[in-house]
């Protein structure tokens, strides 16, 4: 069956159209989902709406926040000067600067999971595509997946390094719906896979992303993003590191620590931030944040290796923004 | 059935195409218009052989529906006419080897200059990397756009 292509007039009849119809989706930058949908033969909508012209793109500065339109490109977001540092170390640490002026921001929340298992139609046994089927991947060979969120039913990774740095940042999703508009900040706009792996979001069917909220960090912080990968550039994180933390007289008053390259979701790593918080900016306290960041973690042979590394990571991150010699 | 009508501005050429929604720019440019210099490799975002301008933006044309550069200005590897600054370089600085990915790096080289990011070879290697070359060619690739860029 082939797809059918509405280019949509208003963000009001794009929500409308893919409404009545279930087998609809939204079309933005197209790089997850004509890949999924045309190369890998995974996902098979009906028809696609584009939104891509809708008046939904640029960043403006208002008072403490930036408010980012879904359909701003990330090379657009990345070259806009309030944009807080780890959010652009984030996005130019991602894909490749074709694909970063085609992928837009609500996109890159919205993104499929790379897991190769969920990528390959041949393969029976995959929980989010095929609910109730089980899970190739803790069974097979496993390396780009999540140890943190992740259960039996499934191990696949959230592979986008920008919702690390904006769940770090505190980011609220703005979406519309026939019902009207919602807020949800993206520490709660995606859900851990349990036995649901198929649901990633909450986002109804025909709800759309329209803007998206960054609040500017609080003054005198640095913030950085490390990202750990096989090789130097334009590949995903085996592990990452968004931070942001504010010191004064050597003793962290602020902390705000997500990882990427571990979780199912962009993991906030919150007990860090608690046990950071009044600490002093120093080894012990890093380590001690480290290891609260990474618990209860769920590996299989090919991803033990994350629980430390990820640990590494987040305390090199560390270092770098509140000082302390390694 | 499905099938939509596409106008678009192809290496300053105003081209219309009647064509499944689902028809990729790549397939268009290579299958309806015979414009074979942008390359098919990986077909999946990976490798940048099908890198093209779309109103001056380098993106991939595998990726893109051809639906998507509706009243757009394309520009391919055919419209820089052969004699480009950037192809004397690749040719001059034996920027290949096979040749097949040369067509996405040249493309992809031209913005990158464009972008302002040819000031270190560190960043000419950080901002090409979404343009593979199998043959390795990379040290020659890095020294065509270095001398381009006026370095």
């Amino acid at each position: 069956m082939s797809v059918g292509y509405t280019l949509a007039a208003d963000p009001a009849s794009a929500i409308a159209t893919v409404t009545a119809d279930p087998e609809a989706e939204f079309l933005a930058g197209g790089t997850t989902q004509v890949d999924l949908m045309l190369k890998d033969g995974v996902v098979a909508p009906r028809r696609l709406v584009d939104i891509s012209r809708l008046p939904l793109r640029g960043v403006t500065v208002d008072g403490t926040t930036l408010r980012v339109g879904a359909t701003t490109t990330m090379e657009e977001l990345a070259a806009h000067p309030a944009v807080p540092p780890f959010v652009r170390e984030a996005l130019l640490l991602g894909a490749s600067p074709q694909l970063r002026n085609m992928a837009t921001i609500g996109g890159n929340l919205l993104q499929r999971t790379r897991c190769r298992y969920f990528r390959d139609p041949g393969v029976d046994d995959c929980n989010k595509r095929r609910p109730g089927s089980g899970c190739a991947a803790v069974e097979g060979v496993a390396r780009m997946h999540a140890i943190l969120g992740a259960s039996p039913s499934c191990i696949a990774l959230h592979a986008s390094d920008l919702a690390v740095a904006l769940s770090a940042a505190s980011a609220i999703v703005h979406v519309r719906s026939e019902r009207g508009p919602r807020s949800v900040p993206l520490t709660e706009f995606y859900r851990l896979p349990g036995t649901t792996p198929d649901r990633e979001h909450v986002l109804r069917h025909g709800e759309l992303i329209t803007e998206v909220e960054i609040p500017m960090l609080p003054g005198g912080a640095r913030s950085t993003y490390l990202k750990v990968r096989d090789r130097a550039s334009y590949e995903f994180a085996l592990t990452s590191a968004a931070v942001a933390t504010v010191v004064e007289g050597g003793v962290v008053t602020s902390a705000r620590i997500a990882l990427g390259g571990v979780g199912t979701v962009p993991w906030r790593a919150w007990e860090a931030e608690e046990v950071l918080r009044d600490a002093p900016a120093g080894e012990a306290s890093y380590r001690a944040a480290a290891e609260a960041a990474v618990q209860q973690p769920f590996t299989v042979p090919g991803t033990e290796f994350k629980v430390e590394l990820a640990k590494r990571t987040l305390v090199r991150a560390l270092r770098t923004t509140a000082g302390g010699a390694g | 059935m499905n099938e939509i009508t596409v106008t678009t501005s192809i290496n300053g050429r105003t081209e219309q195409l009647r064509l499944a929604a689902g028809v990729t720019l790549l397939d268009a440019l290579r299958d309806r218009l015979g414009l074979t210099g942008t390359k098919k490799g990986c077909d999946q975002g990976a490798c940048g052989a099908c890198t093209v301008h779309v109103d001056g933006r380098r993106v991939l044309a595998c990726l893109t529906l051809a639906a998507q550069v509706d009243g757009r200005e394309v520009l391919t590897v055919e419209g820089l006419g052969g004699g480009h600054p950037m192809q004397e370089a690749f040719q001059h600085h034996d920027a290949f080897q096979c040749g097949y990915c040369t067509p996405g790096q040249v493309m992809s080289a031209i913005a990158l200059i464009d972008e302002g990011r040819a000031g270190t070879d560190e960043d000419i290697r950080e901002f090409m990397s979404g343009n593979l070359c199998r043959c390795g060619a990379y040290p020659n690739i890095v020294a065509a756009i270095r001398e381009v860029a006026g370095r």
